[in-house]
């Protein structure tokens, strides 16, 4: 089984690397891109007996206690089979 | 009075800070591995500058889960004196035990670099010994130093007189120029610039010293 978590910083907090990105995009004549926000992506390999609704809380869990700094970054999770 | 400066992986500032208070204030002064549980008795910590476990996921995010900061949080619970320099910041805000994020440079380089920055209240253990608006030159070397946290954080931080450094000329977009603050306690301090690196003569500014001559001052009125 797979976990894919997806971590990117809350519209509100600041993302100069998306700004340079949307900027530079700009610059190569994409005009109809309207704005860039860069995230990170963690792909997670779990053992296969374990039980569907706990795998999604721990899952949950360690998005929340370790991937993301809740603070500045919100967090989506998708379990693969 | 004895200080202990915790060693992560990856830590390196910790020699500097420990010269600091050792040599030029002439306290006690011992090196914490990250694997230890206990701090043994010490009057205060410090979390030194560094790449902690790489910097690896965000600055600070592995450090917090290291044995050590568990007794770090306990230690600043019953009224330890912790501060938190640059890498050490970033643990302590990880942690949670002081509130906001420190993000990206908005200009997205690592900073190294001597600035001015201004001290903001002297009414906390780490600039008791300072003059009200002194201005202390030290060094920053970071790429994630951005002081980030919601409005209403900064509202109560500002309200509560826990801005302790503030930028003279703000260099990586740190909302309201915030370069160090205090837990709500005021025993737990996080800046981003190193007074460590200007604590001796050699160093062309002692500047930095009266952070931890204010520690000591502390700890003895106590």
């Amino acid at each position: 089984m797979r976990a894919r978590v997806y971590v990117s910083l809350k519209p509100t907090v600041l993302d100069p690397q998306g700004k340079t990105i949307h900027a530079a995009l700009k610059g190569l004549g994409y005009t109809a891109i309207s704005d860039v926000r860069q995230g990170k992506f963690f792909e997670i390999r779990i053992d296969p007996q374990t039980d569907p609704a706990a795998l999604r809380k721990q899952i949950e869990q360690i998005a929340r206690d370790v991937l993301a700094n809740p603070v500045i970054e919100e967090y989506r999770v998708e379990l693969l089979d | 009075m004895r200080f202990g400066v915790v060693v992560f992986p990856g830590s390196n500032c910790d020699h500097d800070a420990w010269y600091a208070v050792s040599h030029n204030l002439g306290q006690q002064a011992e090196y914490v591995w990250h694997g230890s549980e206990d701090l043994g008795g010490l009057d205060a910590v410090i979390l030194p500058g560094g790449f902690s476990y790489g910097d690896y996921l965000r600055g600070g995010a592995i450090a917090k889960f290291s044995p050590v900061m568990a007794a770090v949080k306990r230690f600043a619970a019953s009224g330890g004196l912790v501060i938190g320099i640059c890498n050490g910041f970033q643990i302590l805000v990880e942690s949670g035990l002081l509130p906001g994020a420190l993000i990206t440079n908005r200009g997205l380089k690592f900073i190294c670099r001597p600035v001015d920055v201004i001290t903001a209240t002297v009414n906390s253990p780490f600039t008791c010994a300072a003059r009200p608006g002194q201005v202390i030159r030290a060094p920053i070397a970071h790429a994630e130093g951005c002081y980030y946290a919601d409005e209403r954080t900064l509202d109560e931080l500002e309200a509560e007189d826990r801005v302790v450094f503030r930028y003279a000329d703000n260099p990586n977009g740190s909302l309201r120029d915030i370069a160090g603050i205090l837990s709500r306690e005021r025993n737990v301090m996080g800046m981003m610039p190193h007074p460590e690196r200007t604590s001796d003569p050699l160093m062309g500014s002692t500047d930095g010293l009266v952070v931890f001559q204010s520690m000591v001052t502390a700890m003895a009125a106590k």
